[in-house]
């Protein structure tokens, strides 16, 4: 049987780094592969609704989106803008900015595409409404409304 | 020319976790996890004689009208968002034989074999003024009523929730037999 010596002094072992290299860099690689950077700088602010049954957007590559929002600096107003890309649009550009998107994917994806129509939640409709004809008229059918996960307003 | 030997010094990898540790957390701060969700919605194609209107019986038409003061009207009365729902289920579910509700059509389907489908079609109208919010709201709530009714189908034949389906054909199927028919009518002004 093994005596429990009490050995006064038994010193612990320094515990080895040489391996924390190797752990980080394994988390920068998740981090790397799960990153997606922010491609634009929203120049409207951007409070999406709230809905119960959103779906999630699968393909990222292939969806295109169009931001519609009050102006976050004071000095355009206060009227409801379009952003496309990284500046502020009109009504009619939305055309010309469907096909560009187009044009950027291989031709087996352009059916496929979808445009996401990411909308301030006090916007009024009537822009709404336009930038939809726009893109009948484009032929964009796809669309998805985005929204955040929650219960809905005016419950 | 007789050159010695260098001895090239080893390189000093302790700080090696230092800015691996830098890269981290530039990433970790650059990162978005957020997927996009949203509503998935098809626009119709642009009518190309405005005067030619289809015609679709009355009862195989529930209309929803949002005004600009954010407030409902279902079939010509005042209708609430709480109820919206329930009323949408009812007029989506496939009832034979009932006069008023929309009509119905039987079809053949590989694996859920004959169906009853429902041939109503939600029409929903909304103002210039009608804020998105609320939009959404009666969007969603539409859509509610359809995944329900998806759902009750996918437990009835498969004995699984319909989002927890993954056979792809079973999927299809079950949206055919009970398509989501939202009509959004040419923009037009609401009192």
């Amino acid at each position: 049987m093994a005596k429990f010596k009490p050995d006064g002094k038994k010193e612990v072992p320094a515990i080895s780094t040489g391996s924390m290299p190797d752990i980080i860099f394994m988390l920068i690689f998740f981090f790397m592969v799960t990153t997606s950077m922010r491609e634009v700088t929203l120049r409207v602010k951007m409070i999406l609704p709230q809905a119960t049954e959103v779906q999630k957007l699968e393909k990222k590559s292939l969806v295109s989106f169009i931001y519609i929002g009050p102006p976050t600096q004071a000095k355009y107003g206060t009227e409801s803008r379009l952003q496309l890309d990284d500046q502020y649009a009109e009504v009619s550009d939305v055309i010309q900015f469907i096909e560009k998107e187009r044009q950027a994917r291989n031709e087996a994806d352009r059916p496929l595409l979808t445009t996401s129509l990411k909308v301030h939640e006090e916007v009024r409709m009537g822009l709404v409404t336009d930038v939809k004809q726009e893109l009948r008229k484009c032929g964009a059918f796809r669309i998805t409304y985005s929204a955040r996960k929650g219960e809905t307003a005016g419950k | 020319m007789a050159r010695k030997k260098k001895k090239v010094p080893e390189i000093n990898a302790s700080s090696m976790a230092d800015i691996s540790f830098l890269l981290l957390i530039f990433f970790l701060v650059t990162t978005t996890m957020d997927t996009d969700s949203g509503i998935t919605r098809r626009l119709p194609p642009p009518v190309e004689n405005p005067e030619m209107d289809v015609k679709v019986k009355e009862r195989n038409i529930m209309n929803v009208m949002i005004n600009k003061y954010d407030k409902l009207l279902v079939n010509g009365r005042p209708g609430d968002i709480a109820t919206l729902k329930d009323q949408a289920k009812e007029f989506a579910t496939p009832q034979p034989g009932k006069e008023n509700a929309p009509e119905v059509e039987y079809k053949d389907f590989e694996l859920l074999g004959r169906v009853a489908t429902n041939k109503g079609v939600i029409s929903l109208k909304n103002d210039r003024g009608t804020s998105y919010m609320m939009y959404i709201s009666v969007q969603n709530e539409l859509a509610r009523a359809f995944n329900e009714l998806r759902d009750e189908m996918a437990m009835q034949y498969f004995h699984q929730h319909f989002t927890d389906l993954t056979d792809k054909d079973k999927i299809d199927e079950i949206s055919k037999a009970i398509p989501v028919r939202i009509s959004e009518a040419e923009p037009e002004e609401i009192k």
